[in-house]
């Protein structure tokens, strides 16, 4: 059974683990998720697992969407989202999951739209370096040149200032460091993309194992 | 209360030493060599208290042997035993980085002086 869940980003904090050792933590908040649909091959010819998250209003969602809803049997809910799993049995239509779907030791990919940085030169977004500030150097933090001189152009791809951040990430080989199913909370060792409150996909990784030489 | 300060409530201690910059204090840290957990103390004169929650620290620094050592210890981890204080200190500043400069007797820190109650 592959597990995936949506959840909300609580925030991070520390804590120590059985050796005393210091754990960076995010914590996340899954709600109880609802499965409204099971996608199959059959049907839609590819299988994925679509989960609700969170109460809304019915007033707020529109006609044809509430009829998803309805035809789920489950309450409408804020958030809809589909997970890709190659194998969707042992999850039924209306079914609820939460956090305990997971075990400490687990490993998992979160994905989440990270934090909008506006629009940003050239050596904070792409890692260019930096002029001489002083010793009469007019040339501080520019791109540099474009293209080489016979290129006559600039070349499709050239990295230079521009918007960053508010794009999907997707952090992978995190682990579960605790579960707290009462609470519907994931602890996960390590940071995860976006804002306080922002919405995440955890999923369940199986991560080649490195071969010792 | 919010989720976060719940969880780190779990793993904070209820009752912790009392000390300030300035004092003199011994430091029982649990230590694991080669398997086997011993407590090894470390003496010097508290610099800073820094962070909060579950995240405070403080760093010790001792002078060995004419080499200064400062060490930093989470306040709430599970392998500080404890903190016993020698000397109380007076001090003006909460952050006593100006006794890296100083050795021998400069380096020294006021002793407070004790309250007496009256009666």
């Amino acid at each position: 059974m592959p597990k995936g869940i949506l959840g909300r980003k609580v925030g991070m904090t520390q804590l120590f683990d059985e050796r005393g050792h210091i754990v960076p933590v995010t914590i996340i908040h899954t709600g109880p998720n609802v499965v409204v649909r099971r996608r199959t091959k059959e049907q839609d010819g590819y299988t994925a697992l679509q989960l609700g998250l969170g109460e809304v209003k019915e007033r707020r969602v529109s006609k044809p969407v509430l009829g998803q809803f309805a035809k789920a049997n489950v309450a409408p809910t804020k958030i809809l989202r589909e997970i890709r799993t190659e194998d969707v049995s042992g999850y039924e239509v209306g079914q609820k999951i939460g956090a305990e779907i997971f075990e400490p030791g687990d490993m998992v990919s979160v994905t989440g739209r990270s934090k909008g940085k506006g629009f940003q030169g050239g050596i904070r977004r792409h890692g260019f370096s930096r002029g001489p500030m002083s010793h009469g150097s007019k040339y501080h933090r520019g791109p540099g040149s474009l293209s080489p001189r016979d290129g006559a152009r600039v070349f499709k791809g050239r990295k230079l200032p521009g918007h960053q951040g508010a794009v999907r990430v997707t952090v992978r080989g995190l682990s579960v460091v605790k579960v707290d199913a009462e609470k519907s909370l994931l602890i996960l060792k390590g940071a995860v993309p976006g804002p306080k409150g922002g919405l995440v996909v955890v999923r369940e990784i199986i991560l080649a194992r490195r071969e010792k030489v | 209360m919010d989720v976060i300060k719940v969880l780190e409530a779990q793993q904070m201690k209820a009752e912790l030493p009392k000390f300030n910059p300035g004092d003199t204090v011994r430091v029982a840290f649990k230590v694991v060599e080669g398997g086997r957990e011993r407590i090894q103390p470390f003496e010097g004169t508290v610099l800073r208290r820094k962070g909060s929650g579950i995240a405070e620290t403080f760093t010790v620094r001792r002078v060995t042997y004419g080499i200064g050592v400062e060490r930093t210890f989470p306040i709430h981890s599970p392998r500080l035993e404890g903190v016993e204080v020698l000397r109380e200190a007076d001090t003006r500043q909460a952050r006593l980085y100006y006794l890296r400069e100083r050795s021998g007797k400069a380096a020294r820190v006021k002793e407070k002086r004790k309250q007496y109650v009256k009666g």
